[in-house]
């Protein structure tokens, strides 16, 4: 059984001037349990809508979601969406500590064990001698880290990711990809990944779809044969990446603008 | 500008019942503390004081919270908070004097209508001004609506509400000394309002000496405890000004 199945999902939202704008057209897709899927598609088309309502915050307009084989109605225990405004969903009057802290409070971990697991969390997400710091005094890249490990302590099944890095520099980005792969091979965690960077979305997946314009539905289910762990530099360097970023671009870039 | 006082009056003599020697307020001033006279007064202003501000701290938030987060109670009460709320409070000392008699009841009364609206104001925009993403990370997160409000609503929205609670605060001592002058025979307002019709000057002016200090050291009070509990706050605006 997918640990996540959807069918033929569908939203539309009224918008302030009362007309209806379909964002989903109809989209169904399985992931299996520990794999890391990717969804790419231009600016605009839908890709928040569809992982918001994946996770259950947004109800559908039609099709339906299931999660271990039970239909969604509302936020589901496994799933843990993560924003990309991770300024926006920290909670700033919480310590890096408090926050990863509410990961394991919100699945009712007592006291006393929950801080030394957000210790551990903290750790592995490289944030160690920070406990004690708010959010607005670290750097965007250590804020999502810190975002992460709150999302970990939640122990998700599965882990959704709204374009976690776009607001980052180039370089946190990519140390930020090698954390995330990290912290996914040793906790077989599922991740659903969004993303407008193709290279980012062929460097962390196993499989990508790629999305239309809205309304958007899948294009083209992509698998991503590169061998695990993958390397900032050789994985890049490698004929095919290249090939492979190319060919998705030409499938996803206006051909009007092109 | 209490050297100015002095010497003014040291210079107009004629007005000297009108404006005594600051020395002499002074020494009325140390005298009445000393004999428990104006302490009684003092406690019983303090005493109407708290009860009505607290009253109003936690109406004002709780039906702040409340407008704040549901849209249709907002839609439906908008208008009346809108229309009560210009009217100066003052006004409604007659009306509560004759609902409420000229007790205790009418003076904390007052003061919690008066005082109700800044904190109520500024909570309702507070909670509005809460970012989706912070209630949605609550509800990914499996919180249930009651603990959003705790863990989530209020804590993002208290940066508001002390603003609604400092500005609160002056006016609530506001209105207990007003509506102490206008009713009762306790508490500073009366008091102070009791000495000028006496023609004892000294003991006014140390009356309103005493009311001055009294708001004074609650400010300081208020101050102290915003800086502890919302130190967070404090950090991230020093930090966004450099």
């Amino acid at each position: 059984m997918p640990i996540l199945e959807v069918q033929g999902l569908s939203k539309s939202y009224r918008q302030a001037g009362g007309e209806v704008t379909l964002a989903i057209g109809s989209i169904s897709c399985r992931v299996e349990r520990s794999e890391f899927v990717s969804f790419v598609g231009p600016s605009g088309c839908g890709k928040t809508t569809l992982l918001m309502t994946i996770a259950g915050l947004l109800s559908p307009s039609a099709g339906r979601i299931l999660v271990n084989g039970q239909e969604v109605d509302g936020p589901p225990r496994g799933l843990v969406l993560l924003f990309q405004e991770y300024n926006k969903s920290l909670f700033a009057w919480r310590t890096v500590l408090g926050n990863v802290r509410f990961g394991l409070e919100a699945r009712g971990v007592h006291a006393a064990e929950a801080a030394e697991r957000a210790r551990a969390l903290i750790e592995l997400v490289g944030l160690a001698g920070f406990e004690r710091h708010y959010p607005w005094e670290l750097s965007g890249g250590m804020q999502q880290r810190v975002a992460i490990a709150r999302a970990l302590a939640y122990e998700p099944e599965v882990l959704l990711m709204d374009e976690p890095f776009g607001s980052l520099d180039a370089l946190t980005r990519l140390e930020l990809e090698d954390t995330l792969l990290r912290l996914w091979a040793e906790l077989k965690t599922t991740i659903i990944f969004i993303t407008h960077d193709i290279e980012e979305a062929i460097y962390l997946s196993d499989r990508i779809w790629l999305l239309s314009r809205r309304p958007s539905e899948i294009v083209e289910e992509l698998p991503i044969d590169f061998p695990r762990p993958r390397h900032q530099v050789a994985t890049r360097a490698d004929a095919g990446f290249m090939a492979l970023r190319n060919t998705i671009y030409r499938r996803i870039s206006n051909p009007v603008a092109s | 500008m209490l050297l100015l006082w002095e010497l003014g009056g040291r210079a107009v003599t004629e007005y000297r019942l009108f404006l005594p020697s600051i020395i002499e307020v002074m020494g009325a001033g140390v005298q009445l503390l000393f004999s428990g006279d104006v302490a009684r007064h003092f406690l019983v202003t303090l005493e109407r004081f708290l009860t009505g501000y607290l009253i109003a701290a936690a109406l004002g938030a709780s039906l702040g919270v409340a407008l704040g987060y549901f849209r249709l109670l907002h839609d439906l009460l908008g208008t009346v908070v809108e229309l009560l709320r210009p009217m100066p409070s003052v006004a409604i000392i007659p009306v509560a004097i004759l609902m409420l008699g000229i007790g205790d009841a009418m003076i904390v009364a007052v003061t919690v209508y008066a005082s109700v609206w800044p904190i109520l104001i500024n909570t309702v925009d507070g909670v509005r001004h809460i970012e989706g993403a912070l209630v949605d990370t609550g509800r990914t997160f499996g919180l249930n609506r009651r603990r959003i409000l705790w863990q989530i609503i209020l804590p993002a929205a208290s940066p508001y509400i002390v603003t609604g609670l400092r500005i609160a605060l002056s006016i609530a001592l506001i209105l207990v000394t007003t509506a102490e002058m206008v009713a009762g025979s306790k508490g500073l307002g009366f008091f102070i309002l009791d000495q000028e019709r006496s023609m004892n000057s000294s003991n006014m002016y140390a009356g309103v000496l005493i009311v001055a200090v009294l708001g004074y050291a609650l400010n300081r009070l208020f101050v102290a405890i915003e800086a502890r509990v919302m130190r967070w706050q404090h950090g991230m605006l020093n930090r966004e000004a450099v």
